[in-house]
């Protein structure tokens, strides 16, 4: 026993020493579990994140002008009438076909059509009614934000448009009751005017939506991925990819602090082998493996999980290019700040696996608060995954994805001159 | 390359880190076929000055050419070979595989490269295992292919940074053999070594350096001359007690004395035993041993350092 305790005392001694090891057995799990929950408290629960909602309002009635006040009232909602600037009073409007083009590229989630004559038959009782539906126009990637929107919706109709709520109602209640008295009418519509009255702040979004059943009619249209066999295979093969193309390339980029521990770095920059043509080769070597892990993750996809890789190939392959490009030179820059082994292990970990959370390898980023997603842009995660789905999930044309190449080609330029401008400490001294 | 260009020239080379100086004004020159042995105890600038050689640290003074041509520039490195003191291969390739890559990286190419590697493999006996993994060989199969590493692109002068540390008397003896084919092929070499016996025998001249200086250079027999001088140390062992009568006698010689052990400095010393035995036999006391020492490079360096090499 007391043998089981000295090798115990003796690793403790050992891990006390290490402090690479002791950071990332304490200091690490706290500080990534620190940064994730002060990130997505609150505002990365999908339920309460707010969803961008473009609207077009074709009818421009009284009633659904108080309905789109009544949306963008709504805290759930960040809610778009303009393509342009949206405090511009000048702007033009999103028409029902940049809505849908807005959704198709993914800049928002869903749009809401407000078709001509809903203020006229906005609302009616009873299945089968005549009333004119909304169309809602869905990412089928997103299966979360049309439902959340169809519920605001319901929400708002009740408590934004109260005045044609009970004008409807009286209209049923004067064809079934036999009629109402001229009497009865003018009463009642003296009362549905104190209701139409204007009320303090929040009033639109005080009360709770009840007979969620659908006072006004929602069709929903899937604009995006409607043909898509399985939408969610896309996503994880290149969100899984990108983070252990990251993990891979600053694994083997560790290669760089071995040899310069072993003398053999030493040994090479005496030859003719500069340092730039050293870390050229490595790059070169990275990237080629992180292109076979691509390949082999979408193809694997493809295979079992009807991954759309066979009619998706050019854009396939420039993205794949592009992103082995970036990992390995993020990798190489990562080994060549690092002293040794044990301190790359921690700083990998710590930034792949954040630069994955925020950048929506592990979580989609489309289900982030809007927040969230614009800081998201700092990873190069999020601009590889985003040029992946343009190619995949929405079928854009190949010219479509040169911001998220540049960015990425950009993003590796500027990590491998640093990873050289750094590697200088291992040059002459 | 220039003619006359010795095969390596340093001049006036000077480099701190930090605080510390390291080289203080070094000037060494290394001549056509010639073993130059560097002496240092550690931390004397023995591995600064090979580093600046094989361009891995920059001098703030002076000049180090190799055959004429600037340490940092290519035609250097085309004509210098450096063996470090590590073990600087890749454990996982084979034998094979590291000489290729050391190769290939020196601009080797082709059949060139092909039979410098087959010829590497040949000279360090490590042909039958020259596909295995490099961390399977032994210590001694390592340090020949870290020897192999460096020479593959047949340099013209070669840095051997203490090439038999924690290596067998058996695997020494292959590389001192290698050494003396490396000198037969006319290369040029500058060795530093922490064996005194090695030195001794392998190097054609010695230089000592201690704080960044170079304080003595030359042939054993020179060094031995400049310092300790030429004279041999005489010990006599007396299997009884001296009496007064020998001592004041011994001591006339200038002879020191310690118990029963005598010691005499002597410039002639086969007349010198004679005189000193004659001595002992006429007051009757019986020797037990005698030796007779000629100065060794250990006792140079002692007293040029007041260190011991291995200290």
């Amino acid at each position: 026993m007391s043998l089981i305790l000295a090798v115990a005392k003796n690793r403790l001694l050992n891990l006390r020493r290490d402090r690479a090891a002791f950071v990332l057995a304490f200091v690490l799990p706290v500080a990534f579990f620190t940064i994730l929950a002060s990130i997505f408290a609150g505002a990365g629960r999908a339920a309460t994140r707010q969803i961008a909602l473009v609207v077009v309002d074709e009818d421009q009635s009284d009633a659904s002008k108080r309905f789109v006040a009544g949306l963008k009232a709504e805290a759930g909602l960040s809610v778009g009438l303009k393509p342009g600037r949206e405090d511009d009073p000048n702007g033009p409007l999103y028409t029902a076909a940049q809505a849908e083009q807005a959704v198709r590229k993914g800049d928002v989630p869903a749009a809401l059509v407000i078709p001509r004559g809903f203020g006229e038959r906005a609302i009616a009782f009873g299945p089968g009614a005549d009333r004119v539906a909304l169309h809602l126009l869905a990412d089928s990637g997103d299966p979360i934000a049309p439902q959340v929107v169809n519920g605001l919706v319901q929400k708002v109709a009740m408590t934004s448009m109260p005045a044609t709520l009970a004008r409807t109602g009286m209209a049923q209640v004067d064809r079934w009751s036999g009629g109402l008295t001229p009497e009865q009418k003018a009463r009642m519509e003296a009362a549905i005017g104190e209701i139409d009255k204007p009320r303090g702040d929040g009033a639109a979004t005080s009360a709770a939506p009840r007979g969620a059943g659908g006072l006004v009619a929602v069709e929903t249209r899937d604009v995006v991925g409607e043909k898509k066999k399985n939408p969610t295979v896309t996503f994880y093969a290149a969100g899984l990819g990108v983070m252990f193309l990251l993990f891979s390339a600053t694994g083997a980029g560790g290669a760089l602090i071995e040899e310069a521990e072993s003398g053999t770095l030493d040994r090479i920059l005496s030859t003719r082998v500069s340092m730039t043509k050293l870390l050229l080769g490595k790059l070169l070597y990275l990237s080629g493996v992180g292109v076979a892990q691509l390949t082999l993750m979408f193809v694997w996809g493809a295979i079992f999980f009807g991954l759309e890789l066979w009619s998706h190939i050019p854009g396939f392959l420039i993205m794949t290019a592009a992103t082995a490009l970036v990992c390995s030179a993020f990798g190489l820059m990562l080994a060549s700040v690092c002293r040794s082994r044990m301190q790359l292990v921690a700083l990998s970990n710590l930034s792949i696996l954040l630069m994955s959370a925020l950048g929506g390898s592990l979580f989609p980023r489309f289900l982030m608060s809007e927040k969230l997603q614009k800081i998201g842009l700092i990873t190069l995660n999020a601009w590889a995954l985003d040029g992946f789905q343009k190619i995949f999930w929405r079928d854009e044309p190949l010219w479509a994805i040169w911001p998220q190449v540049t960015v990425l080609l950009g993003l590796a330029v500027a990590f491998f001159l640093a990873a050289r401008r750094i590697a200088e400490r291992w040059e002459a001294a | 390359m220039p003619a006359t260009a010795l095969p390596l020239e340093i001049r006036d080379v000077s480099k701190s880190f930090a605080d510390r100086r390291a080289l203080d004004g070094v000037s060494l020159e290394l001549r056509p076929s010639e073993i130059l042995g560097l002496l240092g105890p550690n931390g004397a600038g023995k591995t600064t000055l090979v580093r600046s050689v094989a361009s891995r640290v920059r001098p703030e003074k002076g000049s180090v050419r190799v055959l004429g041509f600037d340490a940092t520039d290519d035609r250097a490195r085309a004509v210098r070979g450096w063996v470090p003191q590590e073990i600087a291969l890749y454990p996982l390739l084979s034998p094979r595989e590291n000489l290729w890559t050391f190769g290939r990286y020196q601009g080797l190419t082709g059949p060139v490269l092909d039979r410098a590697i087959a010829e590497s493999l040949e000279w360090v006996d490590l042909s039958d295992r020259a596909d295995d993994k490099t961390d399977k060989l032994s210590g001694g199969m390592k340090r020949r292919l870290n020897i192999a590493a460096g020479t593959i692109h047949g340099p013209k002068v070669l840095l051997l940074d203490e090439p038999t540390v924690g290596v067998d008397p058996q695997s020494r003896e292959r590389i001192y053999a290698m050494i003396g084919e490396l000198k037969d092929r006319g290369v040029s070499l500058l060795y530093t070594t922490h064996y005194m016996e090695e030195a001794e025998r392998l190097c054609d001249r010695i230089a000592i350096i201690d704080h960044g200086r170079i304080i003595a250079s030359g042939t054993k027999d020179d060094l031995v001359r400049q310092t300790v001088g030429a004279r041999q140390a005489v010990t006599i062992d007396a299997a009884a007690e001296i009496p007064a009568a020998l001592a004041g006698k011994l001591t006339a010689l200038g002879a020191q004395r310690d118990g029963l052990q005598v010691r005499v400095s002597v410039q002639d010393p086969a007349e010198a035993i004679r005189n000193l035995l004659e001595l002992f036999h006429a007051e009757r006391v019986p020797v037990r041993d005698l030796t007779l020492k000629t100065p060794t490079l250990e006792q140079v360096f002692l007293q040029l350092t007041g260190r011991e090499l291995r200290e």
